[in-house]
């Protein structure tokens, strides 16, 4: 023992054997939780010199405090030595004491844990399950598509019960208060994407190439993108909060028993306003972009306002603008049913939330990027 | 689950802890803004008591529990937790002393990201230096203790029962073996055996590991079986507190029409003994 023991420190002493009894320990000081770094090695130390012997007698009367945890690993002594058909008695303890002995004596079968896998076969094994996963959530998606689809036309067949209120509300979040960011993020853009551009064009004397570029670029593809994946963070994060934190709170069971249906109450009215803010956006945004292109080109390459806008009149064509505008609807709709499918998966608890939010956002960006690849494939061979 | 063996008496009755008050209220003042939760409210804890709290809904049962517990400002008054003044004591020694208190709250308040065990082993980690197979075993030893199977220890709070909650609740708020233990509607969602369960639950804990408890519930059961002072809000004060019979002979509208209700008569022992 070392010498700088306080007189409550948990200790034990070894007594004289009393006629083949086996040893006679006795235990003092404080045994709880807070003086666990000197319990657990001198428990440890007592359980290697009781396994050696024949039997022993802990005698604990005079202990001052114990816990739990100290009557845990003194009943566990004894436990342990039973195990190897040693007998351990534990004598002397006061009523409290012995009733807290008593209360931590069970001893509980471990739970059987499933044999670990190798390393090899565990990889496999996510891999397998991350590919039926991405299939069921394409089956998954589909699907629910189509009762979306299906929802939409019983609403148009019955245009009292389509949710215009909802409607109206959904499109001021998304696109009224949306505005002003995505005006910003593609004003800038436009004046990056334009200063860079006249920097690599001036070299050959072509800066007036600029507004080809910038126009080009910033209606068929900056402005829709931009938009696009801004509404899947700002838009689809919240509808799949809100979605999943009432089914959370059992709201959507309260609906269902109610007779409404949920896809007609809150998913119709999100994709419907999306569907009509992201073009409204889209079209802001490319607006902005060529604001902000039109004012680089000014400072930087000594473009004024009317060559920007004359040139920006011969080579846009309606093409050109129909083309990003085209994309917003099936972007939205995209954007809109990965939102609703994921917050309709959120299960019982907050953290089930939040991972559902994060992979709504994950993937619809994701899916963005995938749609609009496929319509530059689509326009590139419709020659559009 | 442990059972108390009913001959032995409370450690709480030993007579040097006898009337001592481990919380001690004096004059408080609580107010949110204009509205006035509560006003000159006094209230004593007695060491290895159960408390029973009781007061009509919005009345400020959790306020109060909140206000002991420092999780709600207090205008004016005192609070005194084992003849401490919280708001006197530097962060350290608050921490040290806020190790004494165990917690349930009334829906768990279980970590979700966790597991049971985990979510036992969570206060075990920042105040204790245990090996990490001794805070496993310490935390299965919770979880018997509090009468849940060992296979709960595994899983989510999301995947457990109402009745699940809070015994994993009660196993966390016991799991540095505190001396008093604040129970907020401990059987609040549980059907009549559960809560019975859980009230004996309580009790065998309180002998065995000498608790003292405070316990906000609205359960007659429970304040007839279990608690051995009753404390009842109304008016902004505590208007009663003592033993059941105390209660039943008040003259407060309220707490007669508490005690005195069809309800509580059906419950009280004398009507049980007519029939």
């Amino acid at each position: 023992m070392t010498p700088t023991l306080l007189s409550d420190d948990p200790q034990a002493v070894f007594l004289p054997e009393d006629r083949g009894q086996g040893s006679r320990l006795e235990l003092t000081g404080t045994w709880t939780g807070d003086r666990a770094p000197l319990i657990e090695p001198l428990v440890a130390e007592i359980g290697k010199r009781l396994a050696a012997g024949a039997g022993a007698r802990i005698e604990i009367g005079k202990l001052q405090r114990l816990d739990t945890l100290g009557a845990y690993v003194i009943d566990r002594l004894r436990q342990n030595a039973a195990v190897d058909g040693t007998l351990v008695q534990i004598t002397g303890a006061r009523p409290e004491h012995a009733m807290l002995l008593r209360a931590v004596a069970m001893r509980h079968d471990e739970p059987v844990k499933p044999p670990p896998r190798s390393g090899m076969v565990n990889m496999l094994v996510d891999v397998g399950a991350a590919v039926v996963g991405a299939w069921r959530d394409l089956l998954g998606g589909i699907s629910f598509l189509g009762e979306v689809v299906v929802s939409i036309i019983r609403q148009i067949a019955h245009p009292a019960r389509f949710r215009s209120i909802s409607l109206v509300n959904h499109l001021e979040q998304i696109a009224y208060h949306g505005a002003p960011i995505i005006l910003l993020i593609s004003f800038l853009v436009g004046c990056i994407v334009a200063q860079q551009g006249i920097f690599q064009l001036q070299r050959f004397g072509a800066a007036v190439f600029v507004v080809d570029l910038t126009g080009i670029l910033v209606l068929r593809e900056l402005s829709v993108l931009l938009t696009a994946i801004m509404i899947a963070g700002r838009s689809g994060s919240a509808f799949t909060a809100e979605i999943g934190s009432m089914k959370m709170r059992e709201e959507i069971d309260a609906l269902r028993v109610m007779g409404l249906d949920t896809v007609e109450t809150l998913v119709v009215p999100r994709i419907l306003a999306l569907m009509i803010g992201l073009p409204i956006l889209t079209f802001l945004s490319g607006m902005a972009g060529l604001c902000g292109a039109g004012l680089v080109a000014w400072l930087y390459g000594g473009i004024g306002l009317d060559t920007f806008v004359s040139r920006l009149q011969t080579v846009i064509t309606w093409k050109h603008f129909s083309a990003g505008l085209i994309k917003a609807p099936f972007m939205a709709l995209v954007i809109g049913v990965i939102a609703c499918i994921e917050g309709l998966a959120v299960k019982g608890s907050a953290e089930s939330l939040g991972r559902q939010v994060t992979s709504s956002v994950v993937k619809a960006i994701f899916m963005v990027i995938v749609v609009d690849g496929l319509f530059a494939m689509f326009f590139a061979a419709v020659k559009f | 689950m442990l059972t108390a063996p009913a001959d032995q008496p409370p450690i709480s009755n030993a007579a040097d802890t006898a009337k001592e008050a481990v919380i001690r209220v004096r004059d408080l003042k609580v107010a949110f803004g204009p509205k006035v939760i509560m006003e000159g409210l006094n209230l004593d804890v007695y060491r290895g008591e159960i408390l029973g709290f009781v007061g009509a809904s919005g009345t400020g049962k959790s306020v109060l529990t909140r206000a002991i517990l420092g999780l709600v400002a207090k205008q004016h008054g005192l609070i005194e937790v084992f003849g401490q003044d919280l708001d006197k004591l530097e962060n350290e020694e608050r921490r040290q002393f806020e190790r004494r208190f165990g917690v349930m709250f009334q829906q768990g308040a279980l970590f979700s990201a966790l597991t049971v065990k985990e979510n036992i082993q969570v206060p075990m980690r920042e105040y204790l230096d245990l090996s990490p197979g001794l805070l496993d075993e310490m935390a299965m030893l919770k979880i018997e203790l509090v009468g849940l199977k060992p296979d709960a220890a595994d899983k989510m709070p999301s995947e457990l029962s109402g009745g699940m909650i809070k015994r994993a609740a009660l196993a966390r708020a016991l799991s540095l073996d505190p001396e008093i233990v604040f129970l907020d509607e401990p059987t609040s969602g549980l059907d009549p055996i559960g809560a019975a369960e859980f009230d004996d639950l309580i009790q065998t804990l309180q002998r065995t590991l000498g608790l003292t408890v405070f316990m906000v519930t609205h359960d007659l059961d429970s304040l007839h079986s279990v608690c051995d002072r009753i404390a009842a809000l109304a008016d902004k004060k505590v208007i009663a507190a003592g033993p059941l019979a105390t209660m039943l002979a008040s003259t407060h509208p309220w707490v007669k029409a508490y005690f005195g209700g069809e309800r509580a008569m059906a419950r009280s022992p004398g009507r049980h003994r007519a029939i």
